[in-house]
């Protein structure tokens, strides 16, 4: 299995970053990376990471299950993930994650049937003091009321999103 | 960037540079007395880098308020292995926003805290941990950290002492319990995030089976300064035994939301009204989650003339933990936080110690029926027995972090449950109260 | 060694050496700690939290598994708020547990009912929804039901540290955490079923016994595994007499707990539709079961006929017959028939190896130095395969003792993963033991266990090696059968009688060996005693009068004029000498009506030809054996008797004989075949069709990392 030349070039360093005889600690860091380029952590990405990492597809498999960042099922194009830890939840985070289901129509970890969007609710992402929070793919988004959050989707959607600083 | 506007209260210390344009590059950096404590650390012996620590009584900014000269101390300087400097930058306590801030505005800072823990045990390697969800921030790390190789911070023969110290990033992927130290180090050599037996220590048998110094990113962020203007200074910014200035995140039912670096031991009531511009909508304080979700609640009445220091909420039985201060106003349902809470510590658990495991499963199930309005009046009892059947038995810190908050709403506001109790009556059947095994 | 730490235990002054964990002080005291994860001889994992104790000026309750006693540590484990934390983590390991038991094959034998019955609650306060995940099958033989698992790790250490494997791992989070097998939905792997043994609830469950029978309804006997050489103790399972499991949770023998799939698995052939349950004789080209007396009657008229003129006559014994059958089957031989002619299917040659090592104290390894010695040298055989136990047993010394290990073989074996490794082709063995010299002669003691392809004088060269070496060096000849030492040990030679003593020396010549019996055209008849000769090749003596004791219609009863219905290792008594020299007892466990053991079949022959053959009953042959077969006078009755191992004595002085290498024919059976034997086993033949060999998986090494310290801060997840 073959990565982009960024990521080739990004895993080859990674590789080296640790101690003699560590590649194992690449196992984590290889499964996102690879995750965002693959779309979610796919057999072949497991089998390839083993391989990288010299350990067993066991052994990246029991990782997988216990990161939640890590996905075997492919995730949308944007996955939007809404907090409704104790900080957001005091500030409407729990409301917005039920606009945000409600309006795409997606349950936890849902994917659109195009493949655009993928909605989760999260813990707490580290946005506490700007509350309700979101994050899609790796970008915040701060004090997201539920008008920002459908201006948000729209840009997902009409393709704007991203070229606008948000 | 700053997300919130500084407060003139402020003590600026390690966030003096937040505000400075172009602040996370290394020109900015040392035009501000960047990178002059390490100049002034490689004049220093470890055993006088660890006296001018346990001087400035700096404590562990992670949570558990370790001394760090002690923790640094504790690291063998001749077992033969190679030794590693860690940085936590998993932040993930709920309430907890303070390192990305310190990563996203001045991430030389941490570089140069870390330099002089590793100088201080002659280390070659270090890594700093940093969450998955915080991808923008690693990148920001990266080119600092490709800086302080350019110009020969980083590397090999540092500033000519003949000494080398290589950096490095590494990605989490999403889980609390590699915020917990030992859990952190399984994760970086590649494994799940489950903790360690401990002892032995990570100081002893840490990142690679071999002695280690893992601080959190704010602890190694306020070491530079430290040396800049010395122990002493440092120790008369904050308390008694509570040295320095702390960032305390605010969230929650205040005007003024935000994260703002004051003294150890600032008055609570203070931050929220004067610092955060007061309850928003002039509503009345309920409570405080004073330290990360992990803290138990404090009510209004505790957090009159209270300084926010470590030892002071540990008198309270509560803890300043991570330094996130989670504001609740009047109208704020309590069994709907302590759900939360523990629907938290129920997702985060490991999953490898059976109270942990069950406990916070088994509360988390009864607490969503009693929110639904199928609770019964033993069910309060049972919250609390559960948690006490918890605390103290698990194998790490997460089953006791899930057990005293949900211990504190029960006990603090058990009259909330009382009368969640009576307002949702006949709405649910309550479940059976005994069932035969 | 260090001063004894003194401490309390509830109360009674006690002392251990330092570094001993409270469990284990205790325990030697008599007071029990109850726990789930903690498991002797596997890493520490402080997870299940039931044996949480009460330690003075401690004000949490302490771990027992993972606490070291301290001096003056003043302990309660029986104190009130000692048990009331064992109740609640049982009523938390119950939230989720379905409560299945009357259906869960473990009931009764179930260490979370027992644990709940003396230190739980009688009810719960969980009214909650359980989480259900249906269960999964692994294997053939090995299923997983989730919900019945308590997470104590057991399973994950004894595939990976005991075993070597890795094979089984740990999914998902907190409590939807389970196990996993290698291979996403199944698993690749030595299908030896210790995690499903070593599960302490009904979480794994074999495929053989699930849903068969409640644990109280069979009776358990204690015997030796009937198909490799290294004699593990298997206790099987009998109802009605039917075997109906094999394991052996009691952890005797020489094996404790350890046992491949064969020993736990392959029972099954002892009930194969196919066993023969009454005599055959030849009628006109075909098979006519007869009775006994009509069958023993023939052969004895044709044997005593053939006697009488001095006809010529063989024996091929049995690799898997017992001590006393291959004692009295020499004896006929020699005494009823006048003749030497009498040999077995050779797997190894430990007689050249005895002959060497002649005069020498201390130069064979039993099975319990293999578990000691401070390092060990394999050489050219795949122990994983071959020789399980002794692998294990390796690995287990190498983990807790941190012993050396070097294996030098053709191909890939499981040594490599925490040994050192050479390859060296057949043949080429003693080039890279010379690029090993120095490193060996660095050890303090080393065994050298060798396989087939170290035969004749290569022994002999082998043995200059280690004694070049300067430190002391045992030997084990790799043998494969389970009673190839035994089969050696009595005689089935024919130069040497039991004891390895010369023939000549009761007035007989060396006789014919198997091959030359086999391709003897002169040869006038022959009695082949579980042995399957003619599966390789045909018999010379187109007409030579054929007997044949066997369970199965093997190619050589097929072509036999009387068939002797055998019993099976498992449905008899008597004594086996596994390939390290250890005698061990088998116990009669089921019944095959219509067969007999080859001890009382031999007995009948020689009565019914008016021949003395002494002692007919087990016990009196083995008195008989330890009063006269060298190297098994007076072994321990008592022991064996019991069910213990008593390694046999070296023979002193040279072994007179003629060492006929090209009649050593290794098995070269592996963990999923058994000869004869394997063929009829249903549940073997089955996991040959499922995938295996995972660690010749050339990119997968199952690496098991043992951390630094000494095993007891050990964890490995």
């Amino acid at each position: 299995m073959t990565f982009s030349p960024e990521l080739e070039a990004r895993f080859a360093k990674m590789l080296q970053s640790y101690p003699p005889g560590r590649t194992r600690s690449a196992v984590v860091p290889m499964l996102l990376y690879g995750q965002d380029e693959v779309g979610y952590v796919s057999q072949e990405l497991v089998e390839e990471v083993a391989r990288r990492c010299g350990v067993t597809p066991l052994q990246v498999d029991e990782v997988i299950g216990y990161y939640s960042m890590l996905h075997r099922a492919r995730l949308g194009k944007y996955h939007v993930q809404v907090c409704t830890n104790i900080a957001c939840q005091a500030l409407g985070g729990e409301q917005l994650y039920e606009h945000a289901s409600r309006t795409l129509g997606l349950g936890n970890k849902d994917v659109s049937p195009d493949g655009l969007i993928s909605l989760e609710e999260v813990e707490c992402m580290g946005a506490c003091s700007w509350a309700p929070a979101i994050q899609i793919n790796y970008d915040f988004h701060h004090l997201v009321t539920p008008e920002r959050f459908d201006r948000l989707m729209e840009s997902l959607r009409d393709g704007s999103y991203g070229r606008k600083a948000s | 960037m700053r997300y919130n506007e500084p407060s003139d209260l402020e003590v600026r210390v390690i966030s003096q540079r937040f505000d400075l344009p172009n602040s996370t590059s290394i020109d900015t950096y040392l035009a501000n007395e960047g990178y002059v404590a390490i100049r002034k650390a490689l004049g220093m012996t470890a055993e006088a880098i660890i006296e001018e620590l346990k001087v400035s009584s700096l404590r562990g900014r992670g949570g558990a308020g370790f001394p760090t000269g002690m923790k640094w101390s504790f690291v063998p300087r001749n077992s033969g292995k190679p030794t590693y400097i860690i940085c936590n930058s998993d932040e993930s306590e709920p309430g907890t926003c303070k390192d990305r801030l310190l990563m996203e505005n001045d991430p030389h800072q941490l570089i140069e805290g870390m330099l002089i823990a590793g100088w201080t045990i002659k280390s070659n390697k270090g890594y700093i941990f940093i969450r998955g969800e915080y991808r923008y921030l690693i990148e920001i790390v990266d080119r600092a950290i490709a800086e302080a190789y350019e110009r020969g911070y980083l590397g090999q023969n540092i500033l000519g002492s003949g000494w080398d110290f290589d950096l490095y990033t590494h990605t989490g992927a999403g889980a609390y319990e590699c915020g917990e130290e030992s859990a952190l180090l399984e994760s970086l050599e590649g494994k799940r995030g489950v903790p360690r037996l401990k002892p032995p220590f990570p100081a002893v048998v840490g990142a690679f089976q071999s002695p280690t110094i893992l601080n959190n990113t704010e602890t190694y962020s306020s070491v530079p300064v430290i040396f800049r203007n010395g122990g002493a200074w440092f120790a008369g910014l904050g308390t008694p035994k509570n040295g320095g200035t702390r960032l305390m995140c605010i969230s929650g039912h205040v005007n003024k939301p935000g994260v703002y670096e004051l003294p150890m031991g600032f008055p609570m009531m203070r931050l929220i009204n004067e610092v955060c511009g007061g309850m928003r909508n002039g509503k009345k304080l309920k409570a405080v989650i004073p330290g990360g979700s992990s803290a138990p609640v404090l009510t209004a009445a505790e957090c009159e003339n209270l300084p926010l220091d470590f030892d002071s909420l540990a008198k309270l039985k509560s803890m300043a933990g991570s330094g996130g201060l989670v504001v609740l106003d009047e109208d704020t349902d309590i069994v709907a936080v302590a759900l939360r809470t523990i629907k938290f510590y129920a997702h985060e658990s490991c999953g490898w110690c059976i109270p942990c495991r069950e406990g916070t499963t088994w509360l988390k199930k009864l607490l969503t029926r009693f929110h639904e309005g199928g609770g019964t009046e033993r069910d309060i009892d049972t919250i609390g027995e559960l948690a006490s059947n918890m605390l103290g038995r698990t194998f790490c810190a997460l089953g006791d972090a899930a057990a005293m908050p949900t211990t504190g709403f029960i006990t603090k506001f058990r009259s909330e449950f009382e009368e969640y109790l009576k307002k949702s009556q006949g709405r649910v059947q309550p479940a059976p109260e005994l069932i035969n095994v | 060694m260090a001063d004894p730490v003194k401490f309390t235990i509830d109360g009674r002054p006690m002392q251990a050496a330092p570094g001993t964990l409270l469990i284990n002080a205790a325990k030697e005291a008599g007071i029990a700690i109850p726990s789930f994860c903690y498991y002797d001889g596997l890493a520490l994992q402080a997870a299940c939290r039931m044996c949480l104790v009460e330690v003075e000026k401690t004000p949490k309750l302490q771990v027992a598994c993972t606490t070291p006693v301290a001096e003056g540590m003043v302990v309660q484990t029986d104190s009130p708020q000692v048990r009331q934390a064992r109740k609640g983590m049982l009523e938390f390991l119950l939230t989720n547990h379905p409560l299945d038991c009357p259906v869960c094959d473990k009931g009764g034998e179930c260490e979370l009912q027992d644990m709940v019955f003396r230190y739980g609650a009688g009810e719960s306060r969980y009214v909650e929804s359980k989480l259900h995940v249906d269960e999964k099958q692994w294997s053939p033989i090995v299923f997983y039901d989730a919900p019945r698992c308590i997470l104590c790790y057991r399973c994950v250490r004894i595939c990976g540290e005991g075993l070597g494997v890795g094979a089984l791992g740990i999914g998902n989070r907190g409590a939807a955490a389970e196990i996993v097998p290698n291979r996403g939905d199944h698993l690749e792997c030595d299908e030896c079923g210790a995690c499903i043994d070593i599960c302490p609830v009904g979480a794994l469950t074999s495929g053989t016994y699930r849903y068969k029978t409640r644990p109280w309804e069979m009776e358990h006997i204690g015997t030796i595994c009937t198909h490799c050489s290294n004699g593990c103790k298997t206790t099987l399972g009998v109802r009605n007499g039917n075997i109906i499991r094999a394991n052996n949770r009691d952890r005797s023998g020489v094996n404790g707990e350890f046992l491949c799939v064969k020993g736990r698995y392959a029972f099954d052939f002892n009930e194969n539709p196919e066993r023969l349950t009454a005599p055959l004789l030849r009628a006109g080209g075909e098979f006519k079961p007869v009775s006994w007396a009509i069958a023993l009657a023939t052969v004895a008229k044709k044997l005593s006929e053939l006697k009488a003129r001095h006809g010529k006559f063989g024996v091929i014994g049995s690799n898997r017959t017992t001590n006393e059958e291959n004692y009295q089957l020499q004896k006929f031989a020699r005494l009823v028939m006048g003749t030497s002619n009498i040999d077995h299917h050779r797997t190894g040659d430990f007689a050249t190896l005895l002959d060497t090592l002649s005069g020498r104290a201390n130069a064979l390894a039993t099975t319990a130095d293999v578990y000691t010695t401070k390092a060990a040298l394999v050489i050219h055989s795949d122990l994983a395969q071959e020789h399980p136990l002794l692998a294990f047993q390796l690995r287990a010394n190498s983990r807790h003792h941190k012993a050396h290990v070097y294996a030098v073989t053709p191909g890939p074996v499981r040594e490599d993963n925490y040994g050192t490794g050479v390859r060296a082709d057949p043949g080429r063995e003693f080039e890279v033991l010379a690029t090993l010299r120095e490193k060996l002669a660095a050890e303090t003691e080393l065994i050298f266990l060798f396989g087939a392809a170290i035969k004749g004088a290569a022994i002999r060269q082998l043995v200059e090696f280690g004694d070049s070496l300067g430190i002391p060096v045992k030997y084990i000849c790799l043998l494969d059968y389970s009673n190839s030492r035994g089969a050696s040990d009595m005689g089935l030679l024919p130069d040497l009688l039991p004891g390895y003593r010369h023939v000549s020396e009761i007035g007989l010549d060396p006789g014919m060996d198997c091959d030359q019996m086999l391709s003897d055209p002169n040869l006038e008849a022959l009695w082949v005693v579980g042995s399957n000769p003619l599966a390789r090749q045909s018999l010379g003596a187109t007409n030579a009068f054929l007997v044949v004791s066997d369970l199965f219609l093997t190619e050589t009863a097929r072509r036999a004029d009387v068939v002797f219905p055998a019993m099976s290792a498992y449905e008899k008594n008597g004594t086996v000498t596994n390939v390290c020299g250890d005698v061990q007892k088998l116990s009669r466990g089921p019944k095959t009506m219509g067969t007999k053991s080859d001890l009382d079949i031999v007995a009948l022959l020689a009565r019914e030809m008016r021949a003395d053959l002494g002692p007919t009953k087990v016990d009196d042959v083995f008195q008989e054996i330890r009063r006269t077969v060298r190297g098994y006078e007076n072994l321990p009755f008592g022991v064996i008797e019991t069910g213990g191992a008593a390694a046999t004595a070296p023979v002193h002085g040279p072994v007179r004989f003629e060492s006929r290498p090209e009649l050593i024919r290794p098995t070269a059976n592996g963990l999923f075949t058994s000869g004869t034997l394997g063929r009829f086993s249903g549940m073997l033949n089955g996991l040959i069709e499922s995938p295996g060999a995972l660690y010749r998986d050339p990119h997968v090494r199952p690496v098991i990392e043992f951390g630094s310290g000494q095993l007891e801060m050990v964890q490995d997840k």
